[in-house]
């Protein structure tokens, strides 16, 4: 197997590393970086678990191979609470109960993240629809949806 | 009546009942928690699994020559590094195919490598020579006596005279009393028909994973994302051949397992990958293993037959229900039987369950396993039955109601129940009464569940600055640690950030059985309630002796010890905090344990209200509107019940619209990916309206009763019959795909 | 295998067409990472077009729009004109898979993908769109869209050829363009049928040509004729749009697969191919 010299920025640090053409960028952040907030429930673009950014797109990082990460910035979970402060969303999640078992939340959160960002005043119906790449078969959504809408208001009023 | 108590032994709280943030939350919305295929461990192998490409053949040889000479293969392991002794011989069978591959994706060999690639390549090399043999995937084709065995050891259970040649037929259940026929001649109305549903999948999102670290002498370690891990521990040993104190098993945080991580599959085998290689071995499913080789539920056929007189009192009701369970017996044909008419009062009942083993990868649980099918049924039929009787189908439920007192269709007599007051809630809904839209339709469902007590160990440590450490050791599917913190501090009479939850792993803690059967609430809670209580009979000792008086004369009250009355001498109340710093002094650390087989374990029963749109010229369903009303007992943390509810429901949904297991011709399973496998996405779904009923379980000193399964018992009548109101006709199969409703709409034009 | 992410289209069409081996081209990666996972192609050579620079433009032409062959789907979506000249087009694009996708995801790899179900592709056949093609020593030609796939997973490219753009064409006035895909869930399904329409109308509302295509119902993208010709000269009215329907149905060649049953997918293209006319109608003004 070649091994591909990859230098890239992830959660704002320059990072380098080895991997072979065939691993994921999630493989990569998993095995290779220790980074394993994101999450492989499918390895094949239909769960979302493994969401990351991508120069600013939301995408699934399974479907991304590590080799394409030269020179692109990559945001994980792991970079999306400031310190010890945590990101609207994720204090939100937690007082709204919007996690179950929590393996689909890191995806979910990167992913609500991107949404709030482009649109800061979703409809029910955008928030569901943004997220249907999402999995999640813990909590039928409502509590996930909750969240996020109530996130949204709070954001907009801050 | 009036001498008994219908109160539980507690009615006033001031945590339980409220829904804190949860102990490990902050973990989970950072990425920090480690689930099972999170951890590392140095030098660590990757281990692989072969699959049978084949549904049914017999395995000639394996030649796994090649692969071990693979560079940078560590371990191949087949059926051979297995304990042909251990004591499930079908566990041992499913986790490593024997003389026949039995299903699409049965394990027949194992490697371990330095690398996936390594590891994937090795696969490739490992030749294995079948006979393939002919199949069946379908329970009612399996049945027939042509059909093809499975196993020749199997002849059919619960039948005289016992038979005499194998069939694919397991056992035969049979539940009820009263008579069946004499009661169907008093009614006015029959209804009989016949249903059919798919199997479905649990679809946790996180799948199958473990780290095996065992040492050349037999002893190690397993981490790994599971429902019980002293499950996993008893049944690797016993698979392996060693000492159950030689394994320490771990659970890591688990990333949803509905009843599907309630058995071994990957586990056993990266114990033995490790054990060969002296190296740490990781193995992951990947989400095609994970339908082919998890355990999936059964699929059913069934029919149904119910009679009532015009004032809607049931005179008779028979089902027959046939479990297609996979590979081996086990098919829940007994659980379904026992709860398809658990809803209702009958005079006169008969239950029969068939459990059917076909090439299929072997059932495991999922949420009441068995009984949402057997609702799907008989719910249908009760629907139906009321509206031939032109009577409101709440109405008529409630006439025919299971209440306390009265004998369950199953056998035993209910205590006090919920059914009644989660349909008189109902009735009261604004959802029952709302108006609904053009090709709409509104359905209603029963359900029921047993929920389990079992085995369970706790353990709770006072520290030194009065927090509490609590150690339970049944794993946390949904919340339910911050349930235990809760239930602690309720008893200890201190806030519940004072007390921090963990699962212990299998060398610290006493045995507990499988989180399932919605257990943890009530019999992890009830250990966790005495385990408390032992403590603070410690705690009163102890303040006793500071005090220099008897112990017996010492109380707990809202979180201190205090003199039991004027005669016990007069002192300042001593907090938790206070005792717990003297404890070196006062006789060394203070902790209290509680180890019990939990019995009483309260029924929880439900009543889904449910609006679905049907498209006419396509047969599309869409959920537009749902209600969840269950009895709680007492809900402990109000918005995890919230969850559970709605979780059940959504899950329902999936199950009664597109999710199913479809088999080719070849016997192998075609959509073994979440693309096809349709489970409910986010905009499939409306909100999920939830509303608690609280009639407190008598077992239980809170009044708790389990509530994590009988959310998923009614959706699939509940939906059905919305489904056939709005498209005119009657849908007996699940799932109701667009496809077959389309067909039953053009049919009925 | 190698990976190599060349600068020029030229250099990636030298790289293609130097190796021995297998080579595949990568755009959005969302079917090549997802066959390569699945061990169905193991190539030798990968060659990732996204460092290319021309490849990410969208540029007008000839009244119409040029769109780079890295252009992803939520690119395209947030390009104010093509949505406004070729809604059809874009929101078929934007129906494959989720968000996530939607951020690699292009209509050059859907359509080279050539998966009979491919959104995209109906909608751009039926926009008459073409694509430009660039191979080996310079040469470069035009092609029809619907020429690209020629059957499941098979292309009329040649070896060393790769798609560099699609060109959608002005829009005449009074046109309007819809897709449709029917799929039992709201999201993240393969399309059982799709129905795209392309119509366009005179000042009285008469409508004077229509492209209407179907997906998922044959080895490759249908172009309905007998469809098309049940709307030109009505006013795409009931009467109409019902013979639509049923040229539609009629025209369907599906097979039964656990996506859907034959008999499911004839009737629904007639009833998908009807509601995207409808649609298309009425951004046509009518
Ligand atoms: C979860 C999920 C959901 C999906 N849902 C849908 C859906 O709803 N509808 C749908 O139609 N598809 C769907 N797809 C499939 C896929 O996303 C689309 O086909 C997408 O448009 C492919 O584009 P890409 O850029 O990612 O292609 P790639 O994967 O990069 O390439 C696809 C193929 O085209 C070739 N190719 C790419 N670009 C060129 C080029 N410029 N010249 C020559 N050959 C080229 C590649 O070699 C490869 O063989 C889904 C995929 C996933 C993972
Ligand atoms: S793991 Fe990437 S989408 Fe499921
Ligand atoms: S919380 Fe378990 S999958 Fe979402």
């Amino acid at each position: 197997m070649h091994q591909v010299h990859v230098s890239t920025k992830i959660n704002g640090d320059e990072i380098e590393y080895l991997c072979e053409t065939d691993e994921t960028l999630l493989d990569v952040l998993r095995d290779k970086l220790g980074l394993t907030g994101a999450k492989e429930g499918c390895g094949s673009g239909d769960c979302g678990a493994c969401s990351v950014m991508l120069d600013g797109r939301l995408v699934c990082s399974c479907l991304v191979l590590g080799a394409e990460a030269q020179d692109r910035e990559v945001e994980t979970i792991e970079g999306m609470a400031d310190g010890e402060n945590l990101h609207p969303l994720q204090s939100k999640f937690l007082e709204h109960a919007a996690l179950q078992c929590g393996i689909c939340t890191p995806g979910v959160l990167i992913a609500t993240k991107a949404l709030l960002e482009k649109n800061p005043d979703p409809t029910e119906t955008e928030v569901r629809y943004w997220l249907a790449g999402n999995l999640c078969r813990c909590t039928g959504y409502d509590k996930i949806i909750r969240a996020v809408m109530d996130t949204a208001a709070d954001m907009r009023g801050a | 009546m009036l001498d008994k108590p219908n109160k539980p032994e507690k009615q006033k709280f001031n945590v339980v009942g409220t829904s804190p943030l949860r102990p490990d939350g902050v973990d989970k919305v950072t990425g920090r928690a480690r689930f099972g295929a999170d951890m590392v461990a140095p030098g660590m192998l990757v281990g692989k699994i072969l699959r049978s490409p084949h549904a049914h053949a017999r395995i000639r040889s394996i030649d796994v020559s090649k692969a071990e000479a693979l560079s940078g293969v560590k371990a191949v392991v087949t059926k051979d590094d297995f304990n042909a002794d251990a004591e499930d011989q079908d566990v041992l069978y499913n986790i490593m195919a024997r003389e026949k591959a039995l299903y699409d994706g049965h394990a027949v060999a194992a490697v371990a490598a330095i690398s996936q690639s390594v590891a994937r390549r090795a696969l490739a090399l490992i030749e294995v020579d079948y006979e393939v043999l002919p199949h069946v995937t379908d329970v009612d084709e399996a049945m027939k006596p042509d059909a093809p065995v499975l196993h020749d050891h199997i002849f059919t259970e619960g039948v005289e005279p016992k038979p005499t040649k194998p069939s694919n037929i397991a056992q035969r259940y049979e539940f009820g009393h009263g008579d069946v026929e004499e009661g169907f001649s008093e009614a006015d109305v029959i209804v009989e028909r016949n249903f059919k549903t798919a199997a479905t999948h649990q679809g946790y999102i996180e799948p199958h994973a473990c780290l095996a670290n065992i040492a050349n002498d037999g002893s190690g370690e397993l981490w790994c994302c599971t429902q019980g891990h002293y499950m996993v521990r008893n049944t690797c040993a016993s698979l392996l051949g060693i000492d159950v104190s030689r394994l320490r098993v771990t659970a890591s945080e688990i990333g949803g397992g509905f009843g599907g991580k309630t058995t071994v599959f990957i586990e056993p085998v990266a114990a033995a990958l490790s054990r060969k290689a002296g190296r740490p071995v990781k193995v992951v499913m990947s989400r095609n293993e994970v339908f082919r080789a998890s355990g999936p539920t059964s699929s059913t056929s069934s029919r149904i037959k119910i009679g009532a007189k015009k004032d809607g009192t049931i005179t008779a009701a028979e089902s027959e229900l046939n479990y297609q369970g996979g590979a081996f017996a086990g098919a829940p044909a007994d659980l379904g039987a026992m709860c398809s008419f658990a809803c209702y009062v009958l005079k006169n009942v008969r239950t029969i369950g068939y459990d059917v083993v076909t090439n299929r990868p072997k059932q495991a649980a999922y949420r009441a396993p068995g009984a949402p099918m057997a609702a799907f049924s008989v719910e249908s039929v009760v629907e139906e039955l009321a509206g031939k009787i032109g009577m409101d189908p709440i109405e008529f439920r409630i006439k025919n109601a299971a209440r306390e007192g009265e004998k369950s269709s199953y056998g035993p007599k209910f205590r006090q129940v919920g059914l009644v007051e989660t349909l008189e809630e109902a009735k009261a809904h604004p959802h029952y009464s709302a108006p609904l839209g053009p090709n709409q339709g509104r359905g209603v469902s029963c359900g029921f569940w047993f929920n389990f007590g079992g085995q369970t160990s706790t353990s709770l440590s006072i520290n030194i600055d009065g927090t509490v450490a609590l150690a339970v050791g049944t794993p946390d599917i949904g919340g339910s640690r911050a349930s235990m913190c809760l239930m602690a501090a309720e008893e200890l009479g201190i806030g519940y950030e004072q007390v921090r939850a963990i699962i212990a792993d299998t060398s610290s803690l006493g045995y507990n059985d499988v989180t399932d059967g919605s257990r943890v609430t009530f019999a992890s809670g009830k250990a966790t309630i005495m385990a408390a209580r032992d403590s603070i009979g410690k705690l009163c000792e102890r303040a006793a002796k500071m005090w220099d008086i008897s112990p017996d004369a010492v109380v707990w009250e809202e979180g201190h010890a205090k003199p039991a009355g004027a005669n016990a001498g007069e002192f300042e109340p001593l907090s938790l905090a206070e005792i717990a710093a003297s404890a070196e002094s006062t006789g060394g650390p203070i902790a209290g344990h509680h180890e019990v087989n939990a019995s009483g374990a309260g029924t929880s029963f439900a009543t889904h209200i449910v609006d679905s749109e049907v498209d006419p010229e396509t047969g599309r369903v869409q959920v537009t509107r749902y209600t969840v009303i269950q009895d709680a007992g007492k809900a402990v943390h109000p918005a995890y019940v919230e969850g559970q509810f709605q979780g059940g429901a959504a899950q329902g949904i999936g199950w009664a619209i597109n999710e199913e297991y479809i088999y080719g011709e070849d016997g192998r399973l075609q959509n073994a990916g979440f693309l096809d496998y349709r489970i409910p996405v986010a905009s499939d779904l409306p909100m999920i309206d939830t509303k608690i009923v609280e009639v407190p379980n008598l077992g239980h000193p809170y009044g708790v009763r389990g509530v994590g399964e009988t959310s998923i018992v009614p959706p699939l009548a509940a939906i059905a019959n919305s489904v056939s109101a709005a498209a005119g006709v009657r849908l007996t199969e699940l799932p109701m795909s667009p496809p077959r409703v389309l067909k039953a709409i053009d049919e009925n034009k | 295998m190698r990976y190599e992410a060349p600068e020029s289209v030229t250099a990636a069409v030298a790289l293609l067409a130097g190796e021995a081996g297998t080579a595949r081209v990568l755009a959005g990666g969302t079917d090549l990472l997802v066959q390569l996972r699945a061990g169905f192609v193991e190539p030798d050579l990968i060659v990732d077009l996204k460092r290319i620079e021309a490849l990410h433009e969208i540029v007008e032409e000839d009244g119409g729009y040029r769109i780079g062959a890295v252009v992803s789907g939520a690119e395209l979506e947030e390009h104010a004109g093509v949505s406004a000249m070729w809604p059809g087009v874009v929101e078929a694009v934007n129906l494959i898979g989720s968000t996530q996708v939607q951020g690699r995801a292009t209509m050059v790899g859907n359509l080279c993908n050539a998966s009979p179900a491919a959104d995209a592709v109906p909608a751009m056949v039926a926009a008459s769109a073409t694509v430009r093609i660039s191979g080996p020593n310079g040469r470069r030609r035009d092609a029809d869209v619907g020429d690209i796939a020629t059957g499941p997973g098979k292309t009329s490219l040649e070896n060393g050829e790769i798609v560099e753009s699609v060109f959608l064409p002005a829009k005449p006035k009074h046109s309007g363009d819809a897709y449709l895909r029917f799929i039992p869930r709201t999201e993240m399904d393969i399309a059982v049928v799709g129905a795209g329409v392309s119509l366009t109308l005179d000042d009285d509302g008469i409508c004077t040509d229509a492209r209407v295509t179907l997906g998922a119902v044959a080895v490759k993208v249908l172009l309905v004729e007998e469809a098309a010709a049940a709307l030109i000269g009505t006013k795409v009215d009931a009467a109409a749009l019902e013979k639509l329907a049923a040229a539609a149905s009629a025209a369907a060649k599906p097979i039964d697969d656990k996506r859907g049953t034959k008999e499911f997918r004839k009737k629904i293209s007639g009833v998908m191919a009807r509601r995207a006319a409808q649609i298309a109608l009425k951004r046509a003004g009518g």
